[in-house]
């Protein structure tokens, strides 16, 4: 894998930000995009654009066979058994909603329970506390400890006979922590309670195989893959997602429609309601043949590589925090630079053209955890450099003798 | 001095920096000489929340009718800005800090800092002082 010749694939990469040649480290809140699924989105505009299904003409056949496609690639992606459990949302945090929703008007009832844990992303606890608490189920916690690694050992003593559901994510957005979903998964099934992996921070740089895991739902973000923005995936067993009522309304989602009596149409159509996204589900399609191309794990081992390489340039600055020491993490390093706030170091990073992501990082459950404001996050993809590792431990060198001498 | 004679006087002194981090230099030196806020002032209610950083904001009217700001961050860049607003808006009569407009954040190039999507507290707390100076103003009447 030629770093190089790959990075001329993505066109944003080669742009000076303040004077300094452009170091994108925040992919784990979104990847860039290679000149192909750009290319794929302009074509469709100017070659295939028409509205998909149930159109008579040409373009609208085209149109559709380009959606269907793509969920046909993503199934063989992630290894779904059908195309009825490809649903496609805007995103993963859409998939969660979808099916915080549908699962909790069908499952919950009051008094009920779910088992959340302590690192997911919010979008893996508002929802759920949106439909499941607000009906009267009762949130409990899987916790992990200060490496950042989930205490399993606990899940038992939380499942009870009113589990109704465990959501759980396979990788740490914050942290980097890959989980042992497997584990949790069969745990979960000893007790025949349904698993949700948000698999948003695991797509990009781990194989998914979702009848290996035998995880219930996924959930996935489309542009966290170097596909576009406003795309993503919910996967679900077919059992479930026929059970399940619709979560939206709309065209597309139905078979007749009367004033006395709806009916819905069939899986995968009747969580797709309104016109969906069809120019993203292309880009998707083809950023997962370009991922493909490369090879999931050629561009892990890359991945991995920078983030040993960062963690310990980091380390030896000395003077550093590092949160999340899991043992086996993808290429996320959250860190503070004791004595400074990580909302200045970031700022000062940006401005020698190094983009990294400060704050909460959308899990302040962790940062309660830490007992901290927020921490910096730089999180690696496929086309970074161990130069622009150096860049980036430059950067906070001179971002800690600004602000604590 | 009034408050624009004060805002030209800072887009000045700004002028002398051409790189960016000499700008920052000078804001983190303004943000740890400015007056600290006592931690009993750093209540709920004085907090102005930001995802990214927190500001503390105190304002009291003083004997002559200006009125007197104390703030605080814990972020110090956040805090050196904060600095300058205080120099900006401090023993300054109510009536002028509803009516002038606040140019020299932007004159000075940090205008990305008041962006409301930063969320570092700083967009809230010229709200916040201008919320003190309309109040300090009615409590006159």
């Amino acid at each position: 894998m030629n770093i190089n010749e790959l990075r001329k694939d993505f066109p944003i990469l080669s742009q000076k930000i303040y004077g300094h040649n452009l170091v994108y480290l925040d992919n784990a809140a979104t990847t860039q995009k290679p000149q192909c699924v750009l290319d794929s989105v302009m074509k469709f505009y100017t070659v295939y654009n028409s509205n998909i299904h149930r159109g008579v003409h040409y373009l609208s056949e085209k149109a559709t066979e380009i959606y269907e496609n793509a969920r046909l690639k993503v199934k063989d992606f992630i290894n779904a058994k059908s195309r009825s459990e490809i649903i496609f949302t805007k995103g993963s945090t859409e998939a969660i909603n979808t099916l915080a929703y549908s699962f909790s008007l069908k499952y919950i009832k009051p008094g009920d329970e779910l088992i959340i844990s302590e690192m997911e992303h919010h979008s893996n606890i508002v929802p759920w506390q949106l439909y499941a608490q607000n009906k009267g189920a009762v949130i409990k916690v899987l916790p992990f400890d200060n490496n950042g690694e989930l205490l399993l050992d606990k899940l038992e003593s939380l499942i009870t006979e009113k589990t109704k559901i465990i959501c759980v994510t396979f990788v740490s957005n914050t942290l980097g922590t890959v989980n042992d979903i497997e584990k949790i998964i069969k745990k979960a099934h000893e007790h025949n309670i349904p698993v949700l992996v948000d698999a948003a921070q695991a797509i990009q740089h781990l194989k998914i195989d979702v009848q290996r895991l035998d995880c219930d739902f996924l959930a996935l973000s489309g542009h966290k893959i170097y596909a576009e923005t406003g795309i993503g995936i919910l996967y679900g067993k077919e059992k479930y997602l026929e059970e399940l009522p619709p979560y939206q309304g709309g065209g597309d989602m139905i078979k007749n429609v009367s004033f006395e009596k709806t009916t819905y149409a069939e899986l995968p159509l009747k969580f797709e309601a309104g016109t969906s996204n069809f120019v993203g589900a292309g880009s998707l399609h083809t950023a997962l043949d370009y991922v493909d191309r490369i090879g999931i794990e050629n561009i892990s081992q890359h991945e991995k590589q920078l983030l040993d390489y960062a963690t310990n340039k980091v380390e030896e600055i000395g003077g550093i925090t590092i949160y999340g020491r899991a043992k086996n993490k993808v290429s996320v390093l959250s860190f503070n630079v004791d004595g400074a706030h990580n909302y200045d170091v970031g700022m000062i990073l940006d401005k020698l053209g190094i983009a990294v992501r400060t704050g909460q990082h959308c899990t302040e459950p962790i940062m309660t955890h830490f007992s901290i404001p927020g921490t910096v996050r730089a999180s690696f993809a496929l086309y970074n450099t161990f130069e622009e590792v150096d860049r980036l431990v430059e950067g906070i060198k001179r971002a800690k003798k600004m602000l604590v001498g | 001095m009034t408050i624009n004679e004060i805002q030209n006087q800072i887009i000045d002194e700004f002028s002398d920096y051409e790189e960016w981090l000499d700008k920052y230099e000078y804001l983190i030196e303004l943000g740890n000489s400015l007056e600290m806020i006592s931690e009993d002032q750093k209540t709920p209610d004085n907090i102005i929340q930001g995802c990214q950083s927190r500001v503390w904001l105190v304002a009291k009217l003083d004997d002559d009718g200006t009125v007197c700001f104390f703030a605080d961050s814990d972020a110090i860049i956040t805090k050196g800005i904060i600095a300058l607003l205080i120099r900006v808006f401090n023993h300054q009569k109510p009536q002028d800090i509803i009516n002038t407009e606040l140019y020299f954040i932007d004159k000075i190039g940090l205008s990305e800092n008041l962006s409301p999507t930063r969320a570092n507290g700083l967009l809230a707390m010229i709200k916040q002082i201008r919320y003190y100076a309309l109040a300090f103003n009615a409590l006159k009447k």
